[in-house]
C-alpha cells in the first residue's frame, strides 16, 4: 500500500528537502510512523514526547482533517495522499513583551522551594517554568486595598508575582471587613497598607511588597506607576480612576480595571497601545452625586471578590502572555441574575488622551475635572441652611422643646439605625409631608451624614414652608459619635 | 530575501486598511529562486468571515484554509512560502506570540496599520535556531 505524504515547505529540510515522501501503510498512523522512521529529524516536529500528533500539526486525508475522521486510524487508499498542514498562528501582542518589563527581560531562576510551591502552575503547559519565571520577574501595582484590592493582592501574592506595590492611605474600619478580606478584625484601626502587607507576606514570603501610604495624586502618580509593569485599579472614585487611566496611557502601561456597585460589576483591560482606554469608554465623568459610591449605595460583600479575582486573572494572563485579555472588551457581571455579558469596546480616534490628536498630554486636576471641587463647595456653603450639632439637639430634646425631627433616609437605613422620636421621610417623599409641618415649631432634619437633609430643607423652603429648619450637622453618624454610641454606624 | 511586486505590496496594504481595526492575513504563494530568495507569485487573502473564531484562537489562518493554499500552490508547481498579517495600531514587529507559533523557512510579512492607514511594511523569518525572528530584506520589483 503505497501512499504519498505531502510535506509543507517549513518541514521539508527535515525530510531531505522533498516535497512529498512515498511510504507504505494502510492508515495515517502507519504511514506517519514510517515517515518518522525514515526521517528521524521530522519526528519531533510531528509528534510530542508521548507520541501524539502535535497540536500545531494538522493532517488531511481526502481534504478532511483526520481529527474529524478516525484520527491516526483513518484509512488511506493505495496510491492516496496525506497532506501535512502546519497551523499558522500569530498576531499583534496582547501581553507584555519581556523587553517591556521594568525589571528587564532576563528572567530569574526558580528555587527548589518555589518549584514545589508553584507545582500546579508548572504542570500547566500554558504557564510552565517560563510563565512562572515571568511572574517572578513581573511587578504589579495595586491601587487601593479595599474590596477589589483584597482578593487581587492575595491571589497575585499566591501566584508568585515578584514585586507587588500597594497604594492606600486609609485605615481599616470595621465596616470594611464585610468584603475586604485582606484585613481582619484585629487590624481595625491599622493602616490598610500594613495589614495588607502582613497578609500578603503570610501567603507568600517570596513576594517583595512595596507600600505607599499616600493618596495617589497628579503629583506622585507618574513616579509611582512608572516603576511597575501592570497597574490594577481597585479604586472607588472617579477622580482616581481618570488619574490612573491617564497616567497609564502616558506611560504606556496596561490598566486592569474593575468597578462594583450593589450587585453589579465591570472589568476590562485598558491598554492604549493595543486598544481602548477608560476615556474611550467614558469620555466624561458623571455629574457629581449622580453615581453613588459603595458607602452610599451599598455593595454585596462577595461582589468585589468576584471582580477583583477577574482582575487578578487578567493580570496574570498579561504577564504570562496566554489567552485573550479583556482588551477592547468590557465584561459586565450581574450577581443577582448570575450572568456575564460582554460589550465590545473600540479605541476612539478622538479620545482626548489616547486618540490621534491628544489634547491631554500631562496629568490634570482630576477633582476639578470630575466637578468635585464645586460639589463640595455647594454642600459646605450652606446657602442659608442653619445647622445644629448633635450635642445641641440632645440638649433641646432634654429641655423638652417640642421640635419636629425628620429622618431623611430610606426604610432599609432606618432599619439599621434610628434616633428616637424621629419620623422617617424618604428623600423622594419629602414634599408629600409638607402639609404635616407647622411653621410654629422648629424642624430638625438629618440623614446619614448631611447632603440629603440639606437638600430636603432647600426643597421645603422653595415650596414656601416658612418654619425654621435646622440640619443636624454630620447626620446620624455624628449623633452616634457625640451623643449615643448605641446607635450603630453604617 | 523575499521578492514581491509593487502590486502585491499594494494589495497587502489595502487588505490591512480594509480590515482595520481587525487583523487581516493571507498566504504567500511562490517559488524559491536559485539564489535561495523567495519570490512571491500570488497572494491569497484570507476572508474575514471567520473573524470571531480566528480572533479567539489567534489563528491567522485555519488549517482548512492552509490546506487549500497548499493544494492550490502545488497544483501550479509552487509552494506556500510565507504569510502576511497586519498589526492594527501597533508597530510592524513580531510579537512574542508570533515567535512562539512561527515555523522555519516561511516569511512572515507584517504591515502596521495605524488609525486605519497602512504604515511600516516588514518581513521576518526565524533564525536557524528557531529562537528569534530576524528581519528579512524585501525586494520590491517586477510585476505583470
Amino acid at each position: 500500500m503505497s501512499v504519498s505524504v505531502q510535506i509543507p515547505t517549513a518541514l521539508r529540510s527535515f525530510a531531505g528537502g522533498q516535497a512529498a515522501v512515498d511510504v507504505n501503510g494502510s492508515t495515517v498512523g502507519e504511514a506517519l510512523a514510517q515517515l518518522a522512521d525514515a526521517h528521524p529529524n521530522l519526528r519531533k516536529h510531528l509528534f510530542n514526547d508521548e507520541g501524539k500528533l502535535r497540536s500545531f500539526v494538522n493532517v488531511y486525508v481526502n481534504d478532511e482533517d483526520i481529527r474529524h475522521q478516525q484520527g491516526t486510524d483513518t484509512p488511506v487508499a493505495d496510491g492516496g495522499s496525506i497532506l501535512i498542514v502546519p497551523s499558522i498562528a500569530g498576531g499583534s501582542p496582547a501581553s507584555l513583551e519581556p523587553s517591556q518589563l521594568v525589571g528587564g527581560a532576563e528572567l530569574p531562576e526558580l528555587t527548589p522551594e518555589e518549584i514545589t510551591r508553584y507545582n500546579r502552575h508548572l504542570i500547566l503547559p500554558e504557564v510552565g517554568v517560563d510563565g512562572q519565571r515571568k511572574l517572578k520577574q513581573a511587578s504589579v501595582l495595586m491601587i487601593g486595598t479595599g474590596g477589589l484590592g483584597a482578593p487581587l493582592g492575595m491571589y497575585l501574592a499566591a501566584a508568585g508575582i515578584g514585586r507587588l506595590g500597594v497604594v492606600d492611605f486609609d485605615v481599616v474600619d470595621s465596616s470594611n471587613l464585610q468584603r475586604q478580606i485582606i484585613h481582619g478584625s484585629r487590624d481595625v484601626g491599622r493602616p490598610k497598607i500594613e495589614s495588607a502587607r502582613d497578609c500578603i507576606q503570610n501567603i507568600n514570603p517570596h513576594v517583595n511588597v512595596e507600600t505607599y501610604e499616600t493618596r495617589l495624586t497628579s503629583d506622585n502618580a507618574m513616579d509611582i506607576i512608572r516603576e511597575y509593569d501592570v497597574i490594577v485599579d481597585g479604586t472607588d472614585n472617579f477622580p482616581t480612576r481618570y488619574l490612573v487611566n491617564d497616567a497609564c496611557v502616558l506611560l504606556n502601561k496596561p490598566n486592569v480595571y474593575g468597578s462594583i456597585f450593589r450587585f453589579e460589576g465591570q472589568a476590562s483591560v485598558f491598554w492604549a497601545e493595543k486598544g481602548a482606554c477608560y476615556r474611550c469608554l467614558y469620555p466624561e465623568p458623571p455629574p457629581p452625586g449622580l453615581v453613588p459610591s459603595c458607602a452610599e449605595g451599598g455593595v454585596l460583600g462577595v461582589l468585589p471578590g468576584i471582580i477583583g479575582t477577574i482582575q487578578a486573572n487578567e493580570t496574570i494572563k498579561l504577564i504570562i502572555g496566554r489567552g485573550e485579555p479583556l482588551i477592547n472588551r468590557l465584561l459586565l457581571f450581574d450577581a443577582l441574575g448570575m450572568s456575564f455579558r460582554e460589550l465590545k469596546l473600540r479605541k476612539d480616534p478622538d479620545c482626548p488622551i489616547c486618540g490621534t490628536n491628544p489634547t491631554v498630554t500631562e496629568l490634570i486636576d482630576y477633582e476639578v475635572f470630575c466637578g468635585l471641587d464645586q460639589a463640595s463647595n455647594v454642600t459646605e456653603s450652606d446657602e442659608g441652611v442653619e445647622e445644629i450639632t448633635p450635642t445641641e439637639l440632645k440638649r433641646r430634646i432634654d429641655d423638652g422643646r417640642n421640635d419636629v425631627l425628620l429622618d431623611i433616609r430610606e426604610p432599609h437605613e432606618y432599619a439599621i439605625a434610628r434616633i428616637p422620636g424621629a419620623k422617617l421621610v424618604p428623600p423622594a417623599q419629602v414634599m408629600d409631608h409638607l402639609g404635616e409641618l407647622s411653621p410654629d415649631r422648629d424642624t430638625v432634619l438629618f440623614c446619614r451624614v448631611g447632603p440629603r437633609s440639606i437638600n430636603a430643607i432647600k426643597e421645603l423652603r422653595a415650596a414656601g414652608f416658612s418654619g425654621r429648619m435646622y440640619n443636624l450637622k454630620g447626620g446620624i453618624l455624628a449623633w452616634s459619635d457625640e451623643v449615643d454610641p448605641s446607635v450603630p454606624k453604617y | 530575501m523575499i521578492q514581491l511586486t509593487p502590486s502585491h505590496v499594494q494589495s497587502i496594504r489595502q487588505h490591512g486598511e480594509a480590515d482595520f481595526p481587525h487583523e487581516c492575513c493571507g498566504i504567500l504563494v511562490g517559488i524559491f529562486g536559485e539564489d535561495g530568495a523567495k519570490q512571491v507569485r500570488e497572494i491569497l487573502p484570507i476572508s474575514n468571515a471567520r473573524e470571531e473564531e480566528a480572533k479567539r484562537n489567534r489563528f491567522l489562518i485555519t488549517a482548512e484554509e492552509m490546506m487549500r493554499g497548499e493544494k492550490l500552490a502545488r497544483a501550479q508547481g509552487m509552494d506556500v512560502i510565507g504569510f502576511y498579517h497586519s498589526h492594527p495600531d501597533h508597530p510592524a514587529k513580531p510579537s512574542q506570540f508570533d515567535l512562539d507559533h512561527a515555523w522555519p523557512i516561511y516569511s512572515y510579512i507584517i504591515v502596521s496599520v495605524m488609525g486605519g492607514q497602512s504604515a511600516d511594511f516588514t518581513s521576518w523569518e526565524l533564525d536557524p535556531e528557531g529562537e528569534a525572528f530576524v528581519s528579512e530584506e524585501i525586494l520590491e520589483k517586477g510585476g505583470e
